[in-house]
């Protein structure tokens, strides 16, 4: 690669790096699908999927011929151009946020960091910037596609979000504080020196946070017990009852990618991002290609559970009335962040 | 490749101004406004003000429009009619916009000296982390009002839960 000049290098192992990350987010959303369909069978004690390839392994595939195939509806008296765009940016905003997420330890080729696809000194800020334009995706597809149902469904949504995205945003201060940083690699550098013990979960004392995160990010992504802007029995599908075919497959792709991303975020602030939880008790076995998958190893571990928590918690919780989703977000999630952030910052300030 | 960025972002800026004036259907203004701010939020980073840039698309793109989109949807609003315009509007508006644009560019060229020279692009190379700055200024120099400006905001809420409470007592 010497006749390449280091801007070359860079441009097409980035390229490379994002080609990779996506292929694997999309294929990461597909299986999450089967994952779901299975976990959820087997809480309800039945089988889930299981016609399709070994152990129902190919559903995804077929669901996804399907969806492609399928006869691409457009309602007469949709508005026409945001009803195309909306399932668009409701995805983009979906998948870009991958492009901040360091998923493994600081490994350079080239003086090219090929474990994230970017580190930038406001990580944070640009994945909750890109999340509250996600908002668009929603709104928008209620209203152009001129149907009372997936009107009703994006107002709640929408609402739903502004309203979980303050909460979100406060209970990530406290970690912010103890980082001293925002960018994602400098805050799970700030976890990785003892293992479990300093994650900020465990040694970090942040675990208030981590719930309201938890719990404001699962309203985010419209997931159960806050999926009150899809619910069926009220609301058809939700806001999008009128789409189908590959524009249905995108609001759908984007649900998923949201989760995986919130899971990325969780692990990233919460739980040591790529580090180890063993810390240094383990020695370092294997070549250099072992040691250098091993954080990737830990981070898809960890963004794994929380995916499961997710299917979980889905299959365990009955769904919020709304009233009492606004109260709860409102009245408890935000000053218990708020009251979290006061104390986390009184204690860095006595004990430094 | 940043004077580039600049100028893209800039046109499409001025672009999304512009559309968000023309259009006749209030969703399509308030989503231009949305480029408008996206827009501004890129040519802010491009000036290496990445805290400000991700403040506006969190606090105008992200709240403050999505707010503006729900009660244009909530109010169903239609189509507005196309109407000439009023007379005074049209006496006193151009001439009025051409001299106060006459007006800016003589004292930003008149007082070129005093004012400094910008330059376009390469403000990221240095790679400078500027919100602890941004923040050391806030709650040190400027912290009076900083604060002030928060109790502003305040009241601001105070109004608005005041306005919109039932009265049933």
């Amino acid at each position: 690669m010497s006749h390449l000049s280091p801007f070359q290098i860079f441009l097409l192992l980035s390229i490379v790096k994002i080609a990779v990350v996506l292929v694997i987010l999309l294929t990461t959303v597909a299986y999450t699908v089967l994952l779901e369909r299975k976990v959820l069978g087997h809480i309800q004690n039945r089988w889930g999927p299981s016609r399709v390839g070994p152990f129902g392994l190919l559903q995804p595939l077929a669901d996804g011929i399907k969806l492609f195939l399928k006869e691409d509806l457009m309602p007469l008296a949709a508005e026409r151009p945001l009803f195309v765009i909306a399932p668009i940016i409701a995805l983009t905003c979906a998948l870009i946020s991958i492009a901040v997420v360091p998923f493994g330890a600081v490994h350079r080729i080239h003086g090219v960091d090929i474990f994230a696809i970017t580190d930038i000194n406001i990580g944070l800020l640009v994945i909750l910037g890109i999340t509250s334009i996600g908002v668009y995706g929603i709104a928008l597809s209620g209203w152009s596609s001129n149907n009372k149902f997936a009107l009703l469904g994006s107002l709640r949504a929408t609402s739903q979000m502004v309203s979980y995205e303050l909460a979100l945003g406060l209970s990530l201060v406290g970690v912010v504080l103890r980082a001293q940083s925002l960018s994602l690699r400098t805050i799970v550098e700030s976890q990785s020196s003892h293992g479990l013990l300093s994650w900020n979960f465990f040694g970090g004392y942040q675990f208030v946070a981590f719930f309201i995160y938890i719990m404001a990010a699962y309203a985010e992504t419209n997931r159960a017990p806050f999926d009150l802007p899809e619910a069926e029995s009220e609301l058809v599908a939700g806001y999008h009852t009128e789409y189908s075919s590959m524009k249905f497959a995108m609001f759908f792709m984007a649900e998923y990618a949201n989760m995986v991303i919130v899971s990325c975020v969780a692990t990233l602030m919460f739980f040591g991002g790529a580090s180890s939880p063993f810390g240094n008790l383990i020695p370092a076995f294997g070549g250099a290609v072992v040691q250098a998958l091993l954080p990737v190893f830990w981070f898809v571990a960890k963004v794994f559970a929380f995916l499961l928590l997710y299917i979980w918690v889905r299959g365990t919780l009955p769904r919020f009335r709304y009233d009492q989703l606004m109260s709860f977000g409102w009245k408890f999630l935000l000053p218990l962040a708020m009251a979290n952030i006061i104390i986390t910052s009184l204690v860095l300030a006595l004990h430094g | 490749m940043q004077l580039a960025l600049f100028i893209i972002f800039g046109a499409l800026a001025v672009a999304g101004a512009l559309n968000l004036l023309l259009q006749r259907h209030p969703i399509n203004s308030a989503l231009s406004l949305v480029v408008v701010m996206m827009s501004l939020a890129v040519l802010y980073w491009s000036l290496g003000a990445e805290f400000l840039a991700a403040a506006q698309v969190i606090v105008y793109s992200g709240a403050i429009m999505v707010l503006f989109v729900f009660v244009i949807m909530l109010l169903n609003a239609g189509k507005e009619e196309k109407t000439s315009g009023s007379r005074a509007a049209y006496i006193a508006g151009f001439p009025g916009a051409a001299a106060i644009f006459c007006l800016l560019s003589f004292v930003f060229l008149s007082e070129q000296k005093a004012l400094g020279v910008a330059n376009l692009g390469g403000h990221l190379n240095s790679g400078l982390n500027n919100i602890e700055e941004l923040s050391r200024v806030l709650f040190t120099k400027l912290l009076l009002p900083f604060e002030v400006t928060s109790i502003l905001i305040l009241v601001a809420i105070l109004g608005a839960v005041v306005l919109a409470r039932k009265e049933d007592q």
